[in-house]
């Protein structure tokens, strides 16, 4: 139990290979981009952030080596991400869609006005 | 037991009682802040994006090649970063240095590009002040700049130790903590360049 | 006369002269934790009275319009606001959070687990010197040209954004910059915490032997550290629109202020929670030690504290009900926040469960400790009838919310750290405090708190809306005939700030010439009493074992009625971990 922090001893599996985890990411990457290719929008934002999701994963998990690590610390991190979701849901209604059924925002449904200068 | 120095590190801090190592648990403990504070500045970003159609129109005007080079700089120097980390646990302090100094020089290139890319769209007029979208743009790349230019610095100072062969332990933690930045910018790209 | 040679056997034993020099290295600059925790309940004493101070003028104006108070003078429109302002954002993040959290948990915290400092020691003196300049930083924005930020602290744009609207340009932005440095410290003071607890335990210290202010402390810090982060975000924002021009907070540009509200309060109710959690954790080891008795279902507890963490996330709208938000997320964050009282009042109900049947001693600290049990369930009832949207619509902004939310701070920011402070005096400073002058600071204070927030209620139901800094200019925002409430709640405020005369001049006296305290003058099990009064740099002579939990009281077949920690026994507990 007490240990300095070089000699914790902690049996690693294998190193994987960083590079070929690295191409993987760039070929991910690539893909990512062509969205637009499609012209489809909701495609573009589902190969986007999708793809993403995916990159950030293999660096999570490769590079910084959670997925040997102890289990709770990805609980601590997804358990924040949950507090972003959420944060998205309670403010969502009121910042993203702020039409109602018994008033009219009127800045959102005539625009805003042009952009004066500071 | 008496220390009577400041400088002498406590007892506590070499103990271990959950197994991960005092650095490493720390580590985990920053990015878990820094998942809620980006976290927050993004959803903002998200819901007033959604909120306001003319938002892509503005977003067009990111330079989306740049972007797309500095998405492969920073995946590059995560490489190197963790190639370092590597050579460190094989005890290469100085295969470790090599790998960190290589990193900085990603986080230097992305910072250059970053550079141009803001005096570009500044000279266009696409100011801070032109639509609350260049807002969000510049707040969050610049706290994510902020980031680079923190982890650079924390970069070389482990770098140095290393070289000497000195607390190589810390080059997975700053390591760590540079892989942070890299996925935070992997979601940065495609919500300011990507979606428009 | 012995107090004197502990420390000079405390000063033989660092083998170091005392100079300036060494003055500066072992106060000033210190990494030992024992000294930065009393930093940080020195500066936050300090600022209590500040605070206090404060609330005397703006009740003083409450309560007698437009005439000098005596020791300030007149109180202008704008200055009533940045008191009300500055009187709040003080107390939260300058007084509560401080002397409570980064006080307590830093003296405490490596004592209790057994180990001889946290575990990044420079990283907690950085995180002081951040606070300290945070707070020099709140005191400069009082003295600025413009004066004191007066937005509340709450803060909402456009108000808090335009300098056009809120007449402090200097000020405001200050104001948040305090803020944000103080969020900065409490940030890398969390991770010193979080990080010491969980690796530096001694041996045999499992996670249910652990006393229940040390869990309390560290669910509070790590709900601090998820919920700030959005706020921090938005307090970068709102600079920004403050002193830069951007808009993120003009629905005009395309920005909301609502959005500036939401991230607030995702932080703001945590928040409370922030402070409410290791209060509890105080007043819960006060009482074991003055029952004789177990804590009452100590994992009951400890899992309603987990659950009360996690369910003070998703009610924190409950203070925008009338802000203009979907009414839809209104019955949601109405169910929320009434089922979280749930939790909440099953911590109270064990700490009486404890007390139920105990040998109970009535010393100063436990007389505080009682005091919050009764005071907390008060203020805590009289929230359910804001956490309702129906009932809020109605109070809301009113003076019933200021009673309600006094009822329930006061008892975290005063009692409990008094209780703290009263209890945990020996073992800092090696002496006795006073109980004769205790208990007049006592009675004193509670009567008088008393006298101060009931009225508030009344008038509060009544109608009388809050931050008006004169109600002879905004008749229409108050009930007419209740003035004498207003005069009499400000009377008792006056002579509660009078009360902590006695606690003052008690706390130095005792300082100077009080019993010499030993190493456990509470008879209490847990680690901090098992070394001497005040525990030397490292704390632990031979860093100690662990064989049971923090509560063994009163266990049968015993010749004391306690059983520290760390004595060993011929038949060990099973770690049942």
């Amino acid at each position: 139990m007490n240990a300095s922090p070089e000699t914790v001893h902690e049996t690693h599996p294998a190193h994987p290979d960083y590079i070929k985890i690295y191409l993987i990411l760039i070929g991910l990457f690539i893909v990512s981009m062509l969205g637009p290719l499609f012209g489809v929008p909701a495609l573009t934002v589902v190969l986007a952030f999708g793809i993403g999701v995916c990159k950030a994963g293999l660096v999570v998990a490769y590079f910084m080596h959670l997925n040997v690590e102890k289990r709770y610390i990805w609980f601590i991190l997804i358990t924040m991400l949950v507090f972003m979701v959420v944060l998205y849901a309670g403010v969502a209604p009121d910042v993203m869609k702020q039409g109602g059924h018994n008033w009219q925002h009127v800045v959102t449904e005539k625009g805003p006005p042009a952009v004066a200068n500071h | 037991m008496t220390q009577a120095t400041a400088t002498h590190a406590p007892l506590a801090t070499s103990r271990s009682a959950t197994g991960i190592p005092t650095g490493r648990l720390a580590i985990w403990w920053v990015l878990a802040s820094e998942i809620v504070i980006f976290g927050g500045l993004l959803v903002s970003y998200i819901m007033l994006r959604v909120h306001n159609a003319h938002w892509t129109a503005e977003a067009s005007h990111t330079n989306t090649w740049a972007g797309a080079f500095n998405t492969i700089v920073l995946l590059t120097s995560s490489l190197s970063a963790v190639l370092g980390h590597q050579a460190a646990e094989k005890g290469d302090g100085q295969g470790a240095a090599r790998y960190l100094w290589m990193t900085v020089g990603g986080g230097a290139v992305f910072l250059l590009v970053k550079a141009y890319e803001y005096t570009s769209e500044i000279s266009h007029g696409f100011t801070l002040f032109r639509d609350v979208f260049w807002s969000y743009y510049y707040v969050a790349t610049g706290l994510h700049g902020l980031h680079v230019i923190i982890g650079m610095i924390i970069l070389s100072i482990v770098a140095v130790d290393a070289a000497k062969g000195r607390n190589l332990h810390r080059v997975e933690l700053i390591g760590i903590y540079w892989h942070f930045v890299d996925v935070v910018w992997i979601f940065l790209f495609p919500l300011f360049y990507l979606a428009k | 006369m012995a107090g004197t040679a502990a420390r000079d056997i405390a000063i033989e034993r660092d083998h170091v002269d005392v100079g300036w020099g060494d003055f500066a290295r072992r106060y000033l600059f210190s990494t030992d934790h024992k000294i930065i925790g009393l930093q940080y309940m020195f500066t936050g004493m300090f600022m209590a009275v500040i605070g206090g101070l404060m609330a005397y003028v703006f009740r003083m104006q409450l309560a007698f319009p437009d005439q000098s108070v005596f020791g300030y003078g007149l109180v202008s429109p704008l200055a009533y606001n940045a008191l009300v302002t500055n009187h709040g954002t003080i107390m939260i993040f300058w007084v509560a959070m401080p002397v409570l959290i980064a006080g307590f948990g830093n003296y405490l915290i490596p004592l209790m687990i057994g180990c001889d400092d946290m575990v990044f020691p420079r990283l907690n003196r950085l995180s002081y010197q951040i606070f300290f300049l945070s707070t020099v930083v709140i005191l400069i924005s009082l003295v600025v040209p413009g004066g004191g930020f007066g937005g509340a602290w709450t803060a909402y744009p456009p108000l808090s954004a335009s300098a056009s609207y809120n007449h402090t340009p200097y000020g405001a932005p200050l104001w948040l910059i305090a803020v944000a440095l103080e969020f900065v410290a409490f940030l890398l003071g969390g991770i010193n915490f979080i990080t010491t607890v969980m690796n530096a335990r001694a041996e045999g210290l499992t996670a249910y032997r652990l006393p229940i202010f040390i869990w309390m402390t560290i669910v509070a810090v790590i709900v601090f550290m998820a919920s700030v982060g959005p706020l921090v975000a938005g307090a970068v924002m709102l600079p920004f629109d403050q002193v830069v021009g951007t808009r993120f907070y003009d629905p005009q540009a395309g920005g909301d202020p609502l959005l500036w509200q939401h991230l607030f309060w995702f932080f703001g109710h945590p928040g409370v929670y922030v402070v409410l959690l290791p209060a509890m954790g105080v007043v819960a080891e006060i009482i074991t030690v003055f029952a004789r008795k177990k804590l009452f279902a100590y994992k009951t507890i400890l899992y309603t504290t987990f659950a009360t963490g996690v369910l003070s996330f998703v009610v924190w709208a409950h203070h925008q009900f009338v802000a203009g938000i979907d009414p839809r997320m209104a019955h949601l964050f109405t169910i929320m926040t009434v089922l979280i009282s749930v939790p909440i009042s099953e911590m109270i109900f064990s700490y009486i469960a404890t007390l139920y049947g105990g040998s109970i001693e009535l010393t100063t600290p436990m007389l505080w400790a009682l005091a919050f049990v009764a005071e907390f369930l008060l203020g805590g009832v009289t929230g359910i009838f804001l956490g309702s949207s129906g009932t809020d619509i109605y109070l809301h902004d009113t003076y019933f919310v200021l009673a309600h939310f006094h009822y329930t701070f006061f008892p975290i920011a005063i009692i409990a750290t008094f209780a703290g402070v009263y209890y945990w005096f020996p073992k800092m400073f090696g002496r006795m405090m006073n109980e004769t002058l205790g208990k007049i600071h006592f009675w004193g204070t509670i009567i008088s708190f008393n006298v101060i927030c009931i009225p508030l209620f009344i008038t509060g139901v009544a109608g009388d809306h809050r931050r008006i800094y004169s109600y002879e200019h905004f008749s229409q925002l108050a009930t007419p005939g209740l003035q004498e409430l207003r005069v009499i709640a400000t009377i008792a405020l006056v002579m509660m700030l009078l009360f902590q005369i006695p606690f003052f001049y008690n706390f130095i006296k005792s300082l100077i010439d009080g019993d010499e305290a030993g190493d456990n003058p509470w008879r209490a099990n847990t680690l901090e009493w098992a070394v001497p009064s005040p525990p030397p740099h490292g704390n632990f002579a031979e860093m100690p074992t662990v064989y049971r939990g923090p509560y063994e009281y009163g266990v049968p077949g015993r010749a004391e009625d306690y059983w520290p920690q760390h004595e060993p026994e011929e038949n060990p507990s099973p770690v049942n971990g």
